[in-house]
């Protein structure tokens, strides 16, 4: 691309200026942005939650907060950090790079965006409110059921509740405006030549995802309803007296709870696989093997709900086939790690910052992926379940899964999105802060848990204190070098640190490539060609 | 050879330190039934083969992340699209040793683990019926020599260690004790029923490896087998509220003889109480044992002073309840009364008829209506606790 093209773009960027630019953007690019920024403070939010939480959790007794309180803290900090932190990301991304990646000028369906995104700050803000009504006197603070909203307990609960559910309801209907704008749009916009077997993976990954999304919210959504009628207009969907129950809820909410799973995955193993062939300087290995296991995951996934729950009780043949299938899943996951490792065997390898994340997070997520395999075992889940051992498997999968994915992926494009590099040294930094403070901090939650430590429990036994302690250690150096991250973010999108090429990695393949950084308002006035 | 030797007894060493530990931090706690015994070996294969898989690709991995690197000037190889064939044939090699794992080397045993610890009924030679309540639980013996034995188990850590802020010396127990254990015969096939009366709960117990979630109207089941003589604490596992972290188990397994002697005095004491509901109560000893049934089952919600945790949680002191008539001007039972609520409930506030006896019942409502800032004068006779259930 040569300078004169850009001022040619340059003179059909009028948007409005200021606030209003941000409010009635239509523009993919501005609206990813604000998906990732809104992203990056809700990360901040829901992590200082779990800071106090860990605060309280570093020796036995009660030093900071009351039980109940501590309740709120556990539901909203997985709430924010899987709706308002992790969900938003992977929107964000798609926002900014889906129409890159494929040759499109924009998403199909602009407005919608806007507003998909700007449904999100009133959600975070209905789920925050209860913290500061309670603090003058109006109801008894947030939901504090854990984020599952689990029946009784949930129908017993307060205001916060009712607020939760509200905006679970908000948060759902933006994803399902994000997941039809992306449905769309990969139908129908990708530029000539780009089948559906040649899209970059993160646009399969999306793919996936968003079909997810639309079948299952609206089983949460209906859940959700359900339990609030239960609440205030008499219904006992939940509750036996009224021939309900409560193990109902259960199905329904993990019938949406599991494929939100792989619905906060599948965009990650879209980045990996692209990263990975930047910095091994080599084409990925069996795109069609990752693009059938995408789809037989997010098959999968929709069937193997009831492993959430296994100590519910559950007759026995229904034991065995969620167990059975829940296993099954690790057979196409073993094809993509098999698929990512031989992508990096024998490539030209170099180790910058996004590529480190990539590998740091292969290795993470597949003891995520190895613990969860554990976990399918009914008998052995009977004292996997609701102990620290589930806590740390799971982190395993959504924060080395799932967010340092997103790292690998911000490392990655923000060259591209502000046009300046950021200072590798930090980056690296970054990197090796987190996944060894990562590691300290779960490590040994998995012993915790098979020393039989109960989750969601604010004070604990004498004989857990030690692994505690660590725990807490860890998670505040976790915490505080994701400033770093922040430093790392800001100071390129102030134009500091060096001019970023067009290219920018050496190795990078792909659309959003070819185009200047940071990419014009409007990308591919000329709709490119794909052989 | 010798320096082999060494090595040998090097790593034979930190494995028995590494068995030492077992016991305690790193693994399952010792198993006491065979349910707990099975998952043991369960979660030790499925560790060892999680590890094995995970050490080989780490290590195909860091053999490429060292060897094929850029600065080693290492050539990418051109890796063109494989043939069809051959991509298959590869990726299929993984998919068919995930097969093995899953559904042999790791399916076979957890399908005889799950007819195994879903089997309550077979050998099973008594019944005890587990009742969780917000917070604390209640355990019932259902049949044989032990049946009508029915007591509540509370927390019994004092509260001035639990409170916030408190500095001192903790109880060895602390969290994990309770006024009443439950007691079981050691080798007897014990049949469990669940079930709560509020919100769920799991009663949990690490050394049996049995957890089940007990569903407010219905029952669920499982079953322990203790198969050695001690004392075994255990929490509930489902977040059921402000109270979740101060529900402890605590079982006592004992030899059948003591067991037997254990269930003789049991009922003794159990009869001693009931007859004490025959007798007529001076006002002050039915204050004073009230303080004591008051602090152990209802200050967790309406707190030691009586002022309870508003809105959820009402205060007692000045309440309409208890400062109104126990019975209507008729003498006959009035709903809604002091009495009513204790026994039947409402909402959060548990039906305290299925878990306290009439001396209990009508010591409590004494002492709330003469303490904690009350001062109604007035008293309840057991006896009319035992005339108001029927």
């Amino acid at each position: 691309m040569s300078t004169t093209t850009v001022a040619h773009h340059e003179e059909h960027a009028e948007h409005p200026s200021g606030i209003m630019r941000w409010l009635t953007t239509t523009n993919h690019k501005d609206i990813g942005t604000m998906y990732l920024t809104f992203s990056l403070i809700m990360f901040f939010v829901g992590g200082s939650m779990i800071l106090a939480i860990r605060a309280e959790l570093f020796q036995p007794g009660l030093q900071l907060l009351n039980p109940e309180f501590f309740n709120q803290l556990i539901g909203v900090h997985a709430l924010i950090m899987i709706f308002a932190a992790l969900m938003p990301a992977a929107t964000g991304f798609a926002n900014w790079m889906i129409p890159l990646q494929i040759g499109a000028p924009d998403m199909a369906l602009p407005r919608l965006n806007n507003w998909g995104f700007w449904l999100l700050p009133p959600s975070a803000i209905l789920l925050t409110l209860p913290f500061t009504l309670a603090l003058f006197g109006i109801g008894d603070g947030a939901l504090a059921t854990g984020w599952t909203f689990y029946p009784p307990l949930s129908v017993q609960g307060g205001i916060g509740v009712d607020f939760a559910i509200f905006a679970v309801h908000l948060l759902g209907i933006s994803s399902v405006l994000g997941s039809i704008n992306i449905i769309v749009t990969l139908f129908n916009m990708r530029a000539p030549g780009m089948t559906l077997m040649k899209m970059p993976m993160f646009a399969w990954g999306w793919l996936i995802t968003a079909f997810l999304l639309i079948a299952t919210i609206p089983v949460l959504a209906g859940a959700v309803t359900m339990l609030l009628t239960d609440r205030h207009f008499g219904t006992h969907f939940f509750d036996a007296a009224g021939g309900g129950d409560p193990i109902m809820f259960q199905h329904l909410f993990w019938f949406f709870g599991h494929p939100e799973v792989y619905i906060l995955l599948l965009p990650v193993w879209g980045f990996i696989p692209q990263i990975l062939e930047t910095f091994t300087r080599k084409p990925m290995y069996g795109y069609k093997a990752q693009v059938y296991s995408f789809w037989a995951i997010g098959a999968l996934s929709v069937v193997v709900w009831a492993h959430h729950f296994f100590t519910a009780g559950m007759p026995v043949p229904a034991l065995l086939y969620f167990m059975y299938s829940t296993m099954a899943i690790s057979l196409p996951l073993a094809v993509l790690f098999f698929c990512w490792i031989k992508t990096m065997w024998k490539g030209s390898m170099s180790f910058e910052t996004p590529m480190l994340f990539t590998v740091g997070w292969i290795i993470l997520f597949g003891i995520g992926g190895l613990t969860g395999l554990m976990l399918a075992d009914v008998a052995a889940d009977a004292q996997y379940h609701n102990s620290y051992f589930v806590v740390a498997h799971f982190h395993y999968t959504l924060f080395a899964g799932g967010i340092m994915g997103i790292m690998a992926g911000t490392y990655y494009w923000l060259p591209k999105m502000t046009g300046h590099m950021y200072s590798e040294k930090l980056g690296k930094l970054h990197f090796w802060l987190t996944a060894i403070s990562f590691n300290l901090t779960f490590i040994p939650q998995f012993f915790l848990g098979l020393a039989g430590m109960p989750r969601r429990i604010p004070d604990y036994a004498l004989q857990f204190a030690e692994f505690n302690m660590i725990s807490s250690i860890a998670a505040f150096v976790l915490g505080f070098s994701q400033l770093l991250f922040v430093y790392n973010i800001v100071s390129c999108a102030r134009g500091n640190g060096k001019k970023a090429t067009d290219q920018v990695w050496e190795g990078a393949k792909g659309l959003e490539w070819t185009l200047p950084s940071p990419p014009p308002y409007h990308s591919f006035t000329e709709q490119p060609i794909v052989k | 050879m010798q320096v082999l030797k060494k090595i040998g007894l090097g790593f034979a060493v930190m494995l028995a330190s590494l068995n030492a530990c077992a016991d305690y931090a790193w693994n399952f706690p010792l198993p006491a039934t065979p349910m707990a015994t099975d998952t043991l070996h369960v979660h030790n294969k499925f560790m060892l083969i999680a590890m094995a898989i995970f050490v080989v690709v780490l290590a195909i991995m860091i053999y490429a992340i060292f060897s094929h690197r850029k600065s080693k000037n290492f050539k990418p190889v051109t890796d063109k699209a494989p043939s069809t064939a051959v991509e298959i044939f590869w990726t299929l090699i993984p998919f068919a040793i995930l097969l093995l794992i899953d559904f042999v080397i790791m399916g076979i045993p957890a399908y005889h683990s799950v007819l195994m610890m879903e089997d309550t009924r077979d050998k099973a030679t008594m019944v005890i019926k587990i009742t969780g309540s917000q917070w604390r639980w209640q355990y019932e013996y259902m049949d044989g020599d032990a049946q009508g034995i029915k007591f509540i188990s509370n927390l019994s850590t004092p509260k001035e260690q639990t409170e916030k802020g408190y500095q001192g010396v903790k109880d060895e127990h602390y969290l994990l004790e309770v006024d009443n254990h439950l007691v079981l015969p050691v080798g007897e096939k014990v049949r469990v029923l669940m079930t709560s009366t509020d919100v769920l709960h799991n009663w949990w117990v690490p050394q049996f490896g049995s957890s089940r979630v007990a569903v407010p109207g219905f029952i669920r089941e499982t079953w322990v087998q203790v198969e050695r003589a001690g004392t075994y604490r255990g929490q509930c596992k489902e977040l059921c509220g402000k109270g979740h972290g101060y529900m402890p188990v605590v079982v006592d397994a004992l030899p059948m003889a003591e067991y037997k002697a254990w269930v003789a005095a049991k009922k003794e004491e159990l009869a001693e109480a009931s007859a004490g509901a025959d007798k007529v109560w001076e006002k002050h000893d039915l204050i004073a044992n009230g303080k004591l049934v008051y602090e152990k089952n209802c200050a967790v919600c309406h707190q030691v002073t009586g002022a309870g945790l508003p809105p959820a949680f009402p205060p007692l002191t000045g309440s309409k309840i208890a400062n109104g008539p126990i019975f209507g001007a008729d003498g006959k039972y009035l709903k809604d009364s002091h009495l009513d609520r204790v026994l039947n409930g409402i909402r959060v506030m548990p039906a305290w008829k299925a878990m306290l006896n009439d001396t209990e019942i009508a010591s409590v409502i004494t002492y709330e209506r003469n303490a904690l800032g009350n001062n109604v004068g007035d008293m309840l006779q057991p006896s009319q606790v035992k005339e108001a259930r029927q």
